[in-house]
């Protein structure tokens, strides 16, 4: 079997993405992380400082977020294609404003107890 | 005075979808660390948990440029990492960070570390602590604290108490070291800041407690919450020396009186790998608190700062 020059051009640009030790920062590298959520962090506006003030104040959940899925916004505003759903956020927050739902959506998780 | 949230940068080098566990404590000191270097960072990484983070095939989640190398290597990699910068004349405004885990820094890392620390190499030496090696599947590490159950300690957990690598590494006699848990980043964060601020003082390191759900057993959302358990417990006393000079950090501060500090017990009923503990366990447990900060007192005492 003969190369043809298409071939080579192909194994090239191949060789050049998967071996080359340069790699490029993008986000997603680990694809959509938010099918991995069983529980959805949703927030209720009327306990949350930030929105209550109206200035920029607490923002625990942003800081606190590992996956960095929570802006840094009035109001806050989840990244739902990431998010994990560890509630890490939910369990921070000082007045409970952020409350962790099963994730029905997900065909993973049919309980209503969000995959257990 | 300890910095504001909304005063933090807004400026990220980790980027969302990586492929750490939900919840996972190492991507939140990552996260904050780089913060606080800034895009000027390198950063050596041996086999851990962080390697896995990086990505596989053409793409990263990482900002800032990562080299990898073996497991016993990372503070020699860092080391001609930083001596490059310095024959280049570009060691001022760039940082070399080696980034270990427990496992590439008490047991397999150690040697390498401390030819480098005497060697005064000029690097930042990040050892992030979930006390095993996670990832391989929570194998026993010489920082695993007593009584901890691992894959290689199933049944009744650890019989030995962990290493103190504080000790070591300020027997070294390095300008900085500190101590930083994931539950305090803005502690972490001004941490990193003084640690870049030492540039050419020699290797500077920093030990983070990080959690672990699926090593530790804690519940997931909980990753925050127990380290600071453990500081509110007396159990991790986030601390630094700078230039020999032991200095309290504020979040520890008013634990160096004993009936400020919390019952241990809490810390340790969170998690499954402690499950097992009877009232002699739990007393080991106590008795190794009073002695670590019998000792801090001892020695703020003698500094005059008690």
């Amino acid at each position: 079997m003969t190369h043809t020059e298409e071939d080579i051009k192909f194994e090239q640009r191949v060789s050049r993405s998967i071996l080359s030790s340069r790699q490029t920062a993008a986000i997603g590298e680990a694809g959509k992380t938010g099918t991995w959520r069983t529980m959805k962090p949703i927030l209720h506006d009327e306990k949350c400082i930030v929105v209550k003030s109206g200035k920029p104040s607490c923002f625990l959940c942003w800081m606190f977020c590992p996956e960095i899925s929570v802006s840094r916004t009035i109001p806050p505003v989840f990244d739902y294609d990431y998010c994990k759903g560890c509630g890490v956020c939910a369990n921070e927050c000082p007045t409970q404003a952020i409350e962790m739902i099963p994730e029905k959506e997900n065909p993973s998780c049919e309980s209503n107890e969000g995959g257990k | 005075m300890v910095i504001k949230v909304k005063d933090l940068p807004e400026e990220e080098y980790i980027l969302p979808g990586t492929r750490m566990c939900s919840g996972c404590g190492l991507q939140i000191a990552y996260r904050w660390a780089l913060k606080a270097l800034g895009p000027n960072t390198i950063v050596c990484n041996p086999a851990s948990c962080s390697t896995v983070t990086g990505g596989v095939g053409g793409y990263t989640p990482i900002k800032v440029p990562v080299m990898y190398n073996c497991f016993e290597t990372v503070a020699a990699h860092a080391s001609g990492v930083s001596a490059a910068l310095a024959a280049k004349k570009k060691d001022k405004e760039i940082v070399v960070v080696a980034w270990a885990g427990d496992g590439g820094t008490y047991d397999i890392g150690i040697q390498g570390l401390s030819g480098a620390a005497e060697r005064r190499s000029n690097f930042i030496y990040v050892c992030y602590n979930n006390q095993a090696y996670m990832n391989t599947g929570i194998q026993r590490s010489s920082a695993t604290p007593f009584g901890a159950k691992t894959t290689t300690t199933p049944i009744i957990g650890k019989a030995q108490v962990n290493k103190n690598m504080f000790k070591i590494m300020r027997a070294h006699g390095l300008s900085y070291i500190a101590t930083c848990a994931t539950g305090y980043p803005q502690d972490l964060f001004e941490k990193f800041k003084k640690a870049r601020e030492f540039n050419g003082k020699g290797v500077r390191y920093i030990e983070i407690l990080s959690s672990c759900p699926p090593g530790w057993g804690h519940k997931v959302n909980e990753s925050v919450e127990v380290t600071k358990k453990a500081v509110e417990s007396g159990y991790w006393p986030l601390m630094e020396v700078i230039e020999g000079k032991l200095v309290i950090s504020n979040p520890s501060k008013k634990y160096i009186d004993k009936s400020k500090r919390k019952d241990v017990r809490k810390y340790l009923k969170m998690q499954s790998r402690f499950k097992h503990f009877t009232e002699d366990d739990f007393k080991v447990w106590e008795e190794y608190i009073d002695d670590l900060w019998k000792e801090l007192g001892w020695e703020l005492e003698k500094q005059g700062d008690l």
